[in-house]
């Protein structure tokens, strides 16, 4: 029997329980063109994180997890807002509410948390290596606090999307077709955000806020080099994540660097094996082309 | 405040964030209006890694090694980016965040591996994080400065074809203009603005130095030239009172300061510039609609019916606003109230419509006489 409270599994589950919640949500963040929300509420979350711990003290829990995964939520509400006046442009919404959002979390932090567990370098950073530390015993068994909430919000998250796979696909691909089923994409759209909000508040003691979004981001990424079924995508995004975790962790002892760090890199070689492989399969059709009788030119 | 201003450390704090405001300014004029703004925060994040190899490079904390390294890998990510959108069906969003996100994913290994083999040596290194204005001595200004001064010459030789580019980049390319160098050139130079603020700002947040005062200065200017000029301006007012504020109060990160007085700008300038504010905008829409008394949008009404030779025409709400330039729905349903109008029937895929009632017909009438007699009596 494997004690779920030693280290090493505390810290390769936690790990991979991130890497696959943030690869399943992500793949809708990226099919949608939307990549860069998972950055800008990543960094937002910031500000609810500093919020809670003022208001309870706490920075893990369900309510401090609901709660400062509203902030993530507020970001993206800022930047419809932003963008709706037509004075900016989406992008430039987005670059002025996150950098706001997370600098007040900073100085929250820098005012009133002086000396306390919460410092603005773990939020950034994340420690993924003392997460076995915080337990809580459950029905008489001893689980890492972390872990826990890793799982509640993969779980979470697994059954969003498998309820909603149908309105999430269409959402993603079509919006306005999916708006006159009546399937209110906008929901779906916020349902997702707030989700992808509270994983990441779950995930931040483990990675941290910024090393959350490779997560999101480069999975789906490099799983859209290889296919093109949505299903397919977001298994092989999770497979990747899931994989990128014990890698990472090996190369974290190894080298003895952060591990979370080294977690969230471990994914980038999947990305540029994925480009290589796409590159020289463009590369070997080329060749190929003039061979082909002329009448199939045209295919 | 005198003695404040001649102190040693605080003139540095203040010269050096007026040269990141400027630079970042200028600079972040030209990615706002290319929509390119959170090419900064790709440049930014992948600057850790270049900080950590210019460190370990160095063997210290040394400023020139340290920015070399920053613009390099900066550089470099933004490299791979263009790569990998212009190869595969990745988007350009994909793309900046998966750079993003993996840069910054091994600065931070780096950044340990340094705190595991050198001690003490790192203690500086955390600042490039969220920036340490304190930490400034006058030998970080000089290559801050140098930087500074090759990015404005920049802009200022290169200033027609960047502008061309900035506006229509088809018409540059068609022009003959190395557009794709261009491109390249501006990338670099905003990784120099980037790399200008690592010192004081720190790398998570200097989009915002990029994004900033560019937004804000769009919002008051109609030209380029103004644009970029009161954007280096409104970076260089951001950081001096951020930094200002920063080092008066101990223990507040300079960065976030910096970055929330240059946000505070440019909401201030979204809602009170003159031509693009939100509240002039408001208070002439409003001035406007006071002026259109309802009469007037009766008589369009009743004027439409005649030509139409039908009492009962219906007339459709969007066109009562197009031709007004303003929502009217607050007159007509002033209109409906007394009894003038009434909302007619409409198909599902129109908007709403209405038609004259008796008593509005009469009421027109009533109001063209006496607008052809004030005429009458004019002429």
């Amino acid at each position: 029997m494997i004690s779920l409270a030693s280290p090493t599994v505390a810290i390769l589950l936690t790990g991979m329980l991130v890497g696959v919640s943030a690869a399943l949500l992500g793949s809708f963040l990226v099919l949608r063109g939307n990549s860069m929300l998972a950055d800008a509420i990543s960094h937002s979350i910031l500000f609810g994180i500093a919020l809670a711990w003022l208001l309870t003290g706490q920075t893990t829990g369900p309510v401090q997890i609901a709660g400062a995964a509203l902030s993530g939520v507020l970001a993206v509400l800022l930047i419809e807002t932003l963008t709706r006046t037509r004075r900016l442009r989406d992008d430039a919404a987005i670059g002025l509410v996150f950098p706001a959002l997370f600098s007040i979390g900073v100085l929250l932090i820098n005012v009133f948390a002086r000396d306390v567990h919460l410092d603005e370098h773990t939020v950034l950073l994340g420690e993924i290596g003392f997460v076995w530390l915080d337990t809580l015993t459950l029905g008489g068994v001893e689980l890492p606090r972390a872990t826990l909430a890793m799982a509640v919000m993969l779980a979470l998250d697994a059954v969003f999307v498998l309820v909603f796979y149908k309105s999430l696909k269409l959402a993603t691909f079509d919006p306005d077709l999916a708006r006159a089923l009546g399937l209110a994409p906008g929901l779906v759209f916020y349902a997702h955000l707030s989700l992808l909000s509270g994983t990441a508040v779950a995930a931040f003691d483990a990675v941290g806020v910024v090393l959350f979004v490779t997560f999101v981001v480069v999975p789906p990424a490099t799983a859209l080099l290889l296919t093109r079924r949505l299903s397919t995508l977001i298994a092989v995004a999770m497979l990747i994540a899931a994989a990128s975790a014990p890698i990472g962790y090996g190369v974290a002892l190894w080298l003895d660097v952060s591990i979370g760090g080294s977690m969230a890199l471990a994914t980038g070689p999947f990305l540029a094996a994925a480009y290589a492989w796409r590159r020289w399969q463009t590369a070997r059709r080329r060749r190929v082309r003039p061979v082909q009788p002329a009448s199939s030119a045209s295919a | 405040m005198l003695t404040l201003l001649t102190d040693y450390t605080l003139q540095n704090v203040m010269l050096g964030a007026a040269l990141i405001g400027v630079i970042s300014g200028v600079l972040g004029a030209f990615a706002v209006l290319r929509r390119q703004s959170l090419l900064g925060d790709t440049l930014s994040h992948a600057a850790l890694p270049g900080v950590c190899l210019g460190f370990m490079v160095a063997g210290a904390r040394e400023m020139t090694s340290i920015m070399a390294g920053a613009l390099v890998t900066g550089v470099i990510a933004a490299l791979l980016m263009l790569a990998l959108v212009r190869h595969t069906r990745l988007k350009v969003d994909a793309g900046l965040a998966a750079m993003l996100s993996l840069g910054f994913a091994l600065g931070v290994v780096l950044l340990t591996w340094i705190q595991r083999q050198g001690g003490a040596a790192q203690a500086g290194l955390d600042s490039f994080l969220f920036g340490q204005a304190a930490a400034t001595t006058r030998a970080d200004l000089y290559p801050m400065l140098v930087l500074v001064v090759l990015a404005l010459v920049a802009v200022g030789l290169l200033w027609k074809p960047l502008k061309l580019m900035t506006f229509d980049p088809t018409f540059a390319a068609v022009a003959g203009l190395p557009v794709h160098w261009l491109d390249r050139i501006l990338t670099g130079m905003i990784a120099l603005a980037v790399v200008t603020g690592l010192q004081m700002v720190g790398v998570v947040l200097m989009t915002a130095m990029v994004i900033a005062p560019g937004a804000a200065a769009r919002q008051w200017c109609g030209g380029l030239r103004g644009m970029v000029l009161l954007s280096g301006a409104f970076g260089a007012f951001a950081g001096v009172s951020g930094g200002l504020i920063s080092a008066l109060a101990p223990g507040l990160s300079t960065g976030p300061v910096v970055v929330l007085v240059a946000t505070a700008i440019a909401l201030v300038s979204l809602l009170i510039a003159p031509h693009r504010g939100l509240l002039p905008q408001w208070w002439r829409r409003r001035h406007r609609r006071s002026h259109t008394s309802t009469d007037r949008i009766l008589l369009t009404l009743y004027e439409l019916a005649r030509e139409h030779g039908n009492w009962r025409y219906r007339v459709e709400q969007g066109a009562v606003d197009a031709f007004y330039g303003m929502l009217t729905e607050p007159q007509l349903t002033d209109l409906h109230a007394r009894g003038l109008v009434v909302p007619a029937h409409h198909m599902p895929d129109e908007g709403p419509h209405w038609q004259l009632t008796d008593a509005g017909v009469e009421h027109a009438a009533e109001c063209a006489r006496r607008r052809s007699r004030q005429r009458g009596r004019l002429e």
